[in-house]
Parts: C-alpha cells; structure tokens; sequence
C-alpha cells in the first residue's frame, strides 16, 4: 500500500514538475494521434461523402464491413503495416521500419473504419430534404455535398475525436511498427507498457494519468459538440 | 413560347404510376396553381419540373430547350422551388438567404445589400443574425421563400407554400407571391390541395386526380364548370345529380332527374345522359315560395343543418337531396332546423352539365 501510494505521489509530482521525460513521450503520443487522425479525416470525410451520396451495388455490404473492421485488433493493424514496411516487405525500400511515419500510417488505418462508418452515420442522418433544397436553390452536386457535410458537421468532428481517442490510446500497433525507441518513437502507451515491465510505477501512473486526461478532454470534447446541436 | 413545356410526362415510383401523360404549358409570368388531394401527384410534378428527378418518360422543355443532364444546374438557377416542409440550413438566417448567390459565386460585394433587403421584403429586418432552426413555422416558410426569390428566378415553384400556417403569416406569404408576380414579373407554379388560395391567387388551375391533370383553366371555369366529377367534388360542387336532356329549346333545357324536372341554360341536347352540378352557395333557402327569378324551385324537409365558422350547411329532402350553403345569419334568421319544411331555389344559369361517360 506504501509503495503504491509513493508511486502515485512521485507520478504526480513528474506531471507538475514537466519531467522532460513524460513531457517528450505526451508530446509526441499527440503528435503522432492528431497527425494519423488529420491523414484518416481527409480520406474519410470525401470517401463517406462519396459512399453516402453515390447509388451502387454493394453499398450496404460495403457499410456492413466497414462496422465490422471498427473492432479490428490493433495488434493485427500493427502486424499488416509491419509486414508491409519491414525491409523485406514490399514498402521495405521507403526504410519505415520503426520510424514515427509508420507509426502514423498504423494509427490512420486503425482508425479509418470507424472514422469512416461514423462520417456515414453522420451524414446519413441529415435530413434528405437539405440536397434536394441546394439543389433547387442552384447548388451544383458538388456544392450540395459539401452543404450536406456542413450540415453535419458537429457529428462529423464527434467522429474525428472518436479516432483520435481510438488512435492514442491504442498499444498493439504503435508497439511493433513504432517498436518503442526512446526519445523516438516511444509514446504514451508504449511507455507504460515497458515502465510497468520494469517496475518503474511512477512514470507508468503519471503517464497512464495524462492518457486518461487526454481521453476524458476529448470525449467530453465531443460530448459537448453533440450538444451543441 | 412558353416559359416551361412539360410534354407527356410519366413517373413511376416502384410499381406506382405516380403520373400518368402530363402535358402542360406555363407562361412567362403567371400565376398557375395545381390543386389536388394529397398523393395526387402534385409534388412528383414540380420535382419534375425543378429537374430534382427525371421522369420515366416524356421531357421537360425550358424557354423552348430540352433539359439534358448537363444543362440541369443552369436551368435549375432560373428556377426556385420552396419544398413542402422546407428546410433551413444549421445557420443564421442571413446565411440561409446569402446561400443562392453564394453557389451562383456572382458579386459577393453586393451578398449583404441584397439579403437585407430581401429580409425587409419579406418582414424579416433584424434577423440576420438568428438560428434559422429557433424560427417559427411562419417565420421559418418566409425564409424559404426569401432564399428561393433573392436570386430573382423566373419561375418560383412552391409546395403548399401555406400547409399549417396561421392565418396572419398566410396572408402575408399570399400577398408577397402577388407582389413579386406583378413586380417581377415572376411566374408562380403552386401546388395546393386548398382550392380557395389556387382562387385567390392564380391566373390559371390545373386539377390533379391520381396523376392524371383532369382539368386546366381559369379559376371560375374550374370552380362554376368543372369538366369532371371528380374535379366537381374537389372544388365543392356538392350536388352532382345524374340526369337526361328531356328538351332543349335554344340553349334552355330540360333535364330529368330523380323524378324531378330541372330547367338549365345548356348546349347539350336532348336525349344525352348528363350529369349535372350545382355548387351549394347558389341554392337559395326561404321559408315562403320561392322568388322570381330562380327557374329551379323545390319544397322539402330540412334533414341536417351543420354550422361551420360563418356559414350553415343544410341538407334540404326534395325528393332527391340538395344541399346548400348560406350564412350562418341567414339561418339564424331563417330558425333553420331539422324537420323545417323550406324552398330550395337557384338559377337555371347555376347549373352545369357534362355528359355522363
């Protein structure tokens, strides 16, 4: 008990002191999120357009297995990227391997379905008069997409924290494509993971408590956008 | 030329024939209503005609040019449509209305000017900058209507422009409907299952009937000689009597009907099988016989009087049923009540005929 409560003490006093340690791993575990989440927002924002707007065939087994791919283990993400750009993989010659960018790219593809599926439901729900009221008042279809997207907006966004919630705190991939180098590509779940393994408790709670921080800021973020409605 | 030619339109939705061979022409500047009960087709029509869908058959001609697909944007920016229920977009009010000549990407210097008075146009000065959404059902139809008119279209389309509206916002939406007509010469086509406001307000009616167009004239020949039983009902010709011609002397005929003899100024001649109409508001109730001047007169037992508002509906038991409409005073100084014996009287010119069949 006496130990715990130590470690708790020392990892609130690494979080108020800015340990450079703690601040180098946060500051990267949100760089690395927000630049995946950002990467997955441009693809899923036009894609979910296109896939709500567009008739084809398929469509709804298309929806179907974009929901089921929102539970794709991380560590399944991890070892697809991994195998790609390991250097006998067929991306090898780009030298990803354990680098940031492949980190980045691991968490867009995790977060991609749900990101995707959400842009879908969002836009699925505005009200089907809204295109055809663009429409008649002269917008092109282009235009009418785009008005329909604004409309949607605050869900949208609630999408994009949704993603970026999913993309920092996940450990699989970020632990084999990352591979946890210090002051490199080691972030905040990473860090736990090895500071717990290690004994190191204080620097795991501390880091631990500003994982659930950056969590609880975002969902409540979302929350209240979704209010804002 | 017309302004818009819909040649032998068709629709389908699913296995529904939801317009059966609509041809109709509408002019530069008028006024033209398309009445019909609900599910009549009505709204599959101006959708067809905003080019919102494409027909299953037939084409939509405008100033005299085919609408293909990719002249749909252009000729939709000459024409507005204010949907049944519109909708406004998650904004202020001013945005809503600015929206049109965004997309047009005209002069945005002159957005502001033209939206302020667009919204003192329509009595809508200082909301700029309100939630579109918190607005009222008026309030929310006039900033519809204000969307649709600021791009100053040559023909606006409106969907029940007035369903479920207070009788002050109707009033103002109907006179802002003339005023840009007679200022703008813009051309109206409203679709309306209220044929007292296709009176009011339109130059010409057509009558929708199971997307089929029955009947398309001015406002009087629809409601005083309508060309179809059917037409006859919607428009409020309570009596519809089937009869024959039994003589016709210079257009002043005879017909037979449940036993009883009428006398009408017709065309047709003797020996057709009619139907005839007479609209309830011409039959004239008293409790001596009748005046003069009314060809047509009846005694009989007054079987159902039903106030409503300012007017009284009675059911008069002639022999056949005729049923009139009269003010509620009237009745009151009539003591109109069930069982009264009264005159029912009205017009030889009162009444229509068409043939049966």
């Amino acid at each position: 008990m006496g130990t715990l409560w130590d470690a708790v003490v020392q990892a609130l006093h690494l979080i108020v002191s800015l340990d450079s340690e703690v601040v180098d791993i946060t500051w990267r575990s949100l760089r690395i999120s927000v630049a995946s989440t950002l990467l997955a927002a441009l693809v899923c924002i036009p894609l979910g357009g296109l896939i709500t707007f567009r008739s084809f065939h398929g469509k709804r087994l298309l929806i179907n297995i974009i929901q089921t791919l929102y539970s794709l283990p991380t560590v399944c993400v991890g070892l697809l990227v991994y195998i790609f750009v390991s250097h006998a993989g067929p991306l090898g010659m780009l030298d990803l391997v354990f680098t940031p960018t492949a980190m980045v790219i691991g968490q867009m593809l995790l977060i991609t379905p749900v990101m995707l599926g959400m842009t879908i439901s969002a836009l699925g729900a505005v009200d089907k008069t809204i295109k055809d009221t663009t429409l008649s008042l002269g917008a092109s279809e282009f235009q009418a997409i785009w008005a329909i997207i604004k409309e949607a907006r605050f869900a949208i966004v609630a999408a994009l924290l949704l993603g970026f919630g999913r993309a920092i705190s996940e450990v699989g991939a970020a632990m084999l494509i990352g591979g946890n180098i210090w002051r490199y590509t080691r972030v905040l779940t990473t860090a736990i993971s090895l500071a717990t393994t290690q004994g190191d408790f204080a620097l795991a709670l501390a880091l631990g408590i500003i994982l659930i921080g950056v969590a609880m800021i975002v969902s409540l973020a979302a929350n209240m956008i979704q209010q804002r409605r | 030329m017309p302004l818009i030619e819909l040649l032998d339109l068709n629709q389908r939705h699913g296995p529904r024939t939801t317009l059966k061979g609509i041809s109709l022409s509408i002019e530069k500047g008028e006024i033209l209503a398309v009445i019909g009960p609900t599910g009549s087709g009505k709204t599959t029509l101006l959708r067809l005609i905003d080019q919102l869908d494409t027909p299953a058959s037939g084409k939509v001609l405008f100033d005299g040019r085919d609408v293909t697909p990719r002249l749909r944007t252009k000729v939709r920016r000459q024409i507005s449509m204010v949907l049944q229920k519109p909708v406004v977009f998650d904004a202020s009010v001013y945005d809503n209305v600015a929206y049109p000549l965004r997309v047009r990407r005209g002069d945005r210097k002159a957005i502001p000017e033209k939206v302020n008075t667009m919204l003192k146009t329509v009595g809508l000065d200082g909301y700029q900058k309100r939630k579109a959404r918190t607005l009222s059902g008026g309030e929310t139809q006039k900033v519809a209507l204000a969307r649709a008119i600021i791009t100053d279209p040559q023909v606006l389309l409106l969907d029940e422009p007035t369903a479920n509206l207070d009788p002050v916002s109707l009033n103002s939406i109907e006179e802002l409907i003339l005023r840009f007509n007679r200022d703008n010469g813009m051309a109206f086509v409203l679709a309306t299952h209220e044929m007292a406001q296709g009176q009011r307000l339109a130059h010409r009616i057509g009558v929708m009937m199971d997307g089929e167009l029955i009947q398309v004239g001015k406002p009087a020949d629809i409601f005083y000689a309508p060309n179809d039983v059917r037409v006859a009902r919607f428009v409020g010709v309570e009596n519809i009597l089937k009869g024959r011609i039994t003589a016709n002397e210079g257009g002043l005929a005879r017909v037979e009907t449940n036993g009883q003899s009428l006398e009408v100024v017709t065309d047709h001649r003797f020996g057709e099988e009619v139907h005839v109409f007479i609209r309830p508001e011409e039959i004239t109730i008293s409790l001596q016989a009748a005046s003069s001047s009314a060809r047509n007169a009846f005694s009989g037992q007054v079987s159902l009087v039903a106030l409503s508002g300012p007017y009284a509906r009675a059911e008069i038991d002639c022999g056949f049923t005729l049923v009139a409409l009269i003010t509620r005073r009237s009745a009151e100084e009539l003591g109109l009540k069930v069982g009264q014996q009264v005159n029912a009287s009205f017009k030889a010119t009162a009444i229509h005929v068409i043939s049966l069949g």
